[in-house]
């Protein structure tokens, strides 16, 4: 650790951590970053960039970093790229590794893009990769992205929990640096709840990097510690560090992620990794501070170059020296104070480059460089940096008087820092819809009109100096308390600090007269975008700065500009003689960094995922494996296969045994609503196209619900309870809708009728019970019903009791059969299955599938909405119209169905299809075309929407949607498929039993 | 995610919501005397304003009840929440 001080910093000297970076072993201390400790051993080298691969090292200390991306790796499923070095803690024996380099960090061949760099300009993706449009996908990307690119995530599934939280309070305070503390102090002394977060894992922000400053009579570091202990010791306020407040939603909810175990060497396993909080906060305060800016120089991106907020603070918070011999580049007096301290952390000062004009610099940063008697030179600029994988020295060039560059000395140097100003961190106040206006005089953007209820604090509204973002935080914490009706009294503050002037202007530094800089001058390191990109972006037509960032890539990457948006900005700005605040601002997005899947996830994963849904007969069901299908959130069986049976032998015997003795079903899962009150038949006549008046008492109709547009919705059998009471079943997957539909009907067109809806699908479990034995079946498990066909005819309902359970009894079927369904309280769902099954065995019942059950329905042609109709057939389409009530005046879609376009002769009407080929089953969705060989394109007519083998007709049926097909009865027309058209015959949709003498027995 | 304030609960977070579409479109309730052109307005036609715009939302996840607002498309942020029948003036006096 040859680079570390003596003394000073806030790291543990006494505890020293291992770990490994790139396979290498190093040591740090607790309380180190990746950064810091990679630093504190000399090392600079950390990645490669994304598009040229070129070395890089490290140029922040915080959220900022754009270079620094490094992947830690604890175990093979726990691999998280694309972490900032400078923001990740270390623990003993973590394993790092940097990205995008092959074979080795030091020697990437993947640099020959830099060679290549020349043909690689902005908007060169889009140029060059355009033809042939369907190489893009498939040859182009996949290599670019190949060549170019981040860390790799591990394939294997995520072994850690993530926990979720919401959270509510009078002020959330984002930020702990002096003006976010003071604001929290404040407002928690009102007595108001406040939530204090801070990305870092110590609470302080730029208090934690200060040498000397003093608040309040104490060290810095001392009143941080007090002011946090304070805080903790308030029952109404909650510390949240190492939480970063990455997105600003409507009405004050604010996404937090907090991490909670990536610090740790061993976690414990009851603790998440992570929690993302939702916080929903009355007043927030922003005091997020500001980041520095770097210069823009030719090779400003080299190993060892660093901000110099970043050097101050590896010096002063973690006891590092970046660098032996530091050449400094002033463009904001900062840069005087860190000089010093890095001076006082034993460095040598090559040379602080002022690279504003002389007598710029007079603040006590400048007088106590001079004091120190560091040297000096002004009107300074930067031409070149020497040294690739490290900074070896820098030529500076000197600014004339005429505003001619001339060439000045080289200076040896193993680190650069430089200051090209602060920016306000105005993300989450820009998030928040709020507007921001140009401070001239820091030459930077700050927050204007809010749209929420939000205040920004301290430096992140322009506030400089110590003193006075103290002062501000502790205003704005009681304003913020006050407006939640808590008040108080603002505290005074005291502080004793530099205080340098901030201020910087944007853009890149004077190069010589003519010269295009032969080296690359990085704007935005991490997607490797240079002035040159932008000044061809601006050539080439490119005015707004939402167009030149998305043609030359600037601030999109991960980092979202934090360092390089104004310095883009006063690039544009010059070229294009405009002032800053005339160019305009990008839009800031959510999330400020990055935000792990595992948070936003959170519990709702693999069987949290969505609920399953599943039927009385599903453990009955698992135990004969059956084999499951999934409708909705239901799991249904689709088959229950005897031994080695296919789906295709399982389903024809299923099928064959209904037909001939007996099958059973659970069909609990339709819909079921509970429709009930005096006006009770009036709401269903208006609802549904039937005649529901003339319904008696314990009988039952098959209804069709359309929408007002008159096509068809939604289908299904509704019971006559009583007088005043129905009992509607819909399809499966229409429950929901159309009982969300009978509420938005009942609520806001017909407040006149006096109806209750109440959904019953889960309290009915429902067997159906088919075949020509169904009735000798049910008799053996009911002594109070009579089965007979007089006193129970088709479509009857009666009650009573089914093997001892109260039941209504409905003779109703889905099968053209003999059929009843037994409707029992759901807890007795699967043992009415096993009695049921047991009284069946003697006639061989026959448990069917969703698959045998579509197959029997077809070969009656009864419809499945949503199947055989898709939204566009009425009623009349799907050969339904028989179920319209006629006289009635008025239901939903009768005037929608009465439109001449929807009364056409020409429409598509569903018919069945009769291959010539009996074992020729079509594809369902094939489309249909009147004539083979046709010219392309084809004229199509329609298509197939039910196809099935008919084990009991002994060869394939359909169902199709076909224009005009009603009036094509018998013709032949085609079913086209890659394979050639098949040739089928327009037939009747009903296959089996036309006259259905089985239903009525 | 918005707090939308329900008429009867109160105020609720936004994914106890869903959104029924532009607010007050009559059904014509006379078939017979209903015009191809009245059709396709209910039907079909709605607007889409930018700014203030007076829909349908559902508290559906609560109490189940259809309710009216008038929301500012541009800024997603609602002026007020109504029941069903009644009809507050727009601010400024449109209506």
């Amino acid at each position: 650790m040859r680079c570390r001080t003596t003394t000073g910093g806030r790291v543990n000297r006494a505890k020293k951590i291992q770990f490994t970076f790139d396979g290498r072993t190093y040591q740090g201390l607790e309380g180190d970053t990746v950064a810091s400790a990679l630093l504190s051993n000399g090392v600079h080298l950390l990645g490669r960039s994304f598009k040229y691969h070129r070395p890089r090292g490290i140029l922040g200390a915080g959220a900022e970093e754009p270079n620094a991306l490094i992947t830690v790796i604890r175990d093979e499923a726990r691999r998280t790229p694309n972490l900032r070095a400078t923001q990740v803690e270390i623990y003993e024996g973590m394993t790092v590794v940097s990205q995008n380099r092959w074979p080795s960090l030091s020697f990437d061949l993947g640099a020959i893009n830099s060679f290549f760099s020349p043909m690689l300009p902005a908007g060169f993706y889009n140029k060059t990769f355009m033809w042939p449009r369907s190489w893009w996908f498939k040859v182009y990307e996949p290599k670019i992205r190949a060549a170019a690119g981040l860390g790799v995530a591990s394939t294997r599934p995520d072994p850690d929990r993530y926990a979720q939280q919401f959270a509510h309070c009078e002020v959330l305070v984002v930020g702990a640096g002096p003006a976010g503390l003071a604001a929290a102090l404040t407002a928690a002394q009102s007595g108001a709840r406040v939530i204090l977060c801070d990305e870092q894992a110590e609470m302080g922000g730029s208090l934690l990097s200060e040498r000397s400053a003093v608040v309040d009579g104490q060290p810095a570091s001392d009143w941080v510690a007090n002011a946090v202990e304070k805080l903790r010791a308030n029952p109404r306020v909650r510390l949240l560090p190492r939480t970063t407040a990455f997105g600003y939603f409507p009405h004050n909810n604010i996404g937090l992620s907090e991490r909670i175990t990536d610090h740790l060497a061993s976690p414990p396993a009851h603790l998440p990794r992570e929690r993302l909080w939702q916080v929903r906060a009355t007043e927030v305060i922003l005091a997020t501070g500001g980041i520095e800016r770097p210069l823009i120089f030719p090779g400003n991106d080299r190993p060892g170059v660093m901000l110099a907020s970043a050097a101050r603070t590896y010096a002063n918070r973690y006891g590092v020296r970046v660098g032996e011999r530091i050449a400094v580049l002033a463009g904001c007096d900062v840069a005087f104070e860190a000089a010093v301290d890095l001076s006082a952390a034993g460095a040598t000062i090559a040379v602080i480059a002022d690279v504003r004009p002389a007598g710029s610099a007079d603040g006590p940063g400048y007088a106590s460089a001079k004091a120190a008697g560091l040297r000096i030179l002004p009107n300074a600029t930067a031409l070149s940096v020497t040294g690739k994988l490290r900074v070896t020295g820098v030529q500076l060039g000197i600014l004339g008087t005429d505003g001619v560059v001339v060439s000045g000395e080289t200076v040896a140097c193993d680190a650069i820092v430089t200051s090209g100003g602060y920016t306000p961190s105005v993300h989450l106040h820009s998030q928040s819809r709020g507007k921001l206006a140009f401070d001239s005089l820091l030459g930077a953007f700050i927050p204007a009109a809010t749209a929420e209820r939000t205040r920004s604090a301290g430096f992140s509204r322009g506030v400089t100096g110590l003193a006075a973002a103290l002062q501000d935080g502790a205003s704005v914490g009681a304003a913020a308390a006050s407006a939640t009706g808590f008040h108080t009294e603002v505290p005074g503050f005291s502080a004793r600090a530099l205080d340098s002037n901030l201020t910087g202007s944007p853009g890149a530094l004077p190069q010589l007269p003519g010269s295009i800089p032969p080296a690359k001058a990085f704007v935005d390191f991490q997607n490797d975008v240079t002035t040159r990109d932008i000044s061809l972006a601006q050539r080439e037509g490119f005015e707004s700065i939402e167009h030149i960032k998305r043609y030359t890539t600037t601030g999109m990457a991960t980092d979202q500009g934090k360092t390089s948006g104004l310095n883009a900005l006063g690039i544009v700005a010059e070229a294009s003689n405009r002032p800053i605040a005339q160019v305009g601002l990008t839009t800031y997005r959510m999330p400020y960094t990055p935000v792990t899947f595992g948070a936003f996830a959170g519990p709702a994963r693999g069987d949290q995922f969505d609920p399953v849904r599943r039927t009385p007969s599903h453990e009955w069901a698992v135990a004969r494996g059956g084999v499951f299908e999934d409708v909705g959130n239901w799991k249904r069986t689709r088959y229950f296969p005897v031994g080695q049976e296919d789906m295709h032998a399982a389903v024809n015997r299923e099928c064959l045994a209904t037909r001939n003795s007996v099958g059973m079903f659970d069909a609990s899962t339709l819909g079921k609503i509970e429709v009930v009150g005096k006006d009770a038949a009036e709401f269903l006549n208006r609802f549904y196209v039937n005649n529901w008046s003339n319904l008696g008492v314990n009988r039952s109709r098959y209804g069709i619900l359309c929408r007002d547009d008159g096509f068809v919705y939604d289908d299904g059998v509704i019971v006559r309870l009583a007088e005043d009471r129905f009992h509607v079943t819909t399809t499966t997957g229409g429950a929901a809708r159309v009982f969300n539909m009978m509420e938005d009907y009942l609520q806001t067109e017909w407040q006149d009728l006096s109806v209750w809806i109440t959904s019953t699908s889960e309290q009915w479990s429902v067997v159906a019970v088919q075949g020509p034995k169904a009735r000798d079946v049910l008799s053996k498990l009911t002594s109070d019903i009579d089965l007979s066909a007089t006193a129970l005819p088709h479509m009857g309902v009666t009650r009573g009791h089914i093997g001892g359970v109260p039941a209504i009894l409905m003779r109703v079927s889905f099968t053209g059969e003999l059929g009843f369904e037994v409707n029992v309280p759901a807890e007795y769902g699967a043992d009415l299955w096993e009695a049921i099954y047991a009284a069946g065995k003697e006639f061989g019942i026959t448990p069917y599938g969703t698959e045998a059950m579509h197959v029997l329905r077809a070969e009656k042609g009864y419809i499945i909405v949503g199947q055989d109709t898709d939204g566009t057939l009425t009623p009349d389409d799907a050969g339904v119209a028989w179920a319209i009530g006629k006289t009635k005046r008025d239901f939903i879609g009768k005037r929608g169905m009465d439109r001449a376009a929807l009364k056409s002769a020409s429409r598509k009407q569903l018919v069945g299809l009769q291959t010539e080929d009996p074992a020729v089953v079509l594809e369902e969705g094939a489309q249909i075309v009147l004539a083979p060989n046709q010219p392309i394109p084809f004229q199509m007519v329609g298509h197939v929407t039910s196809s099935y083998f008919s084990a009991n007709l002994g060869r394939s049926i359909a169902m199709a949607a076909v224009a005009g097909g009603r009036a094509k009865m018998g013709e032949t027309i085609y079913v086209a498929m890659p394979g050639g058209d098949i040739p089928v015959k327009v037939v009747s949709t009903v296959f089996y039993d036309p006259q259905g003498a089985r239903l009525n027995v | 995610m918005l707090l939308i304030n329900c008429p009867y609960c109160g105020s609720r977070p936004e994914p106890e919501f869903t959104h029924g579409g532009q607010a007050h479109i009559a059904r014509p309730g006379d078939p017979a005397n209903t015009t191809d052109d009245e059709l396709l307005n209910f039907l079909y036609l709605r607007e889409n304003p930018r700014g203030l715009f007076r829909e349908r939302w559902r508290h559906a996840r609560g109490c189940g009840r259809f309710f009216n607002a008038i929301r500012d498309t541009t800024t997603d942020f609602f002026v007020t929440t109504y029941k069903v029948g009644e009809r507050p003036e727009l601010p400024g006096g449109a209506s």
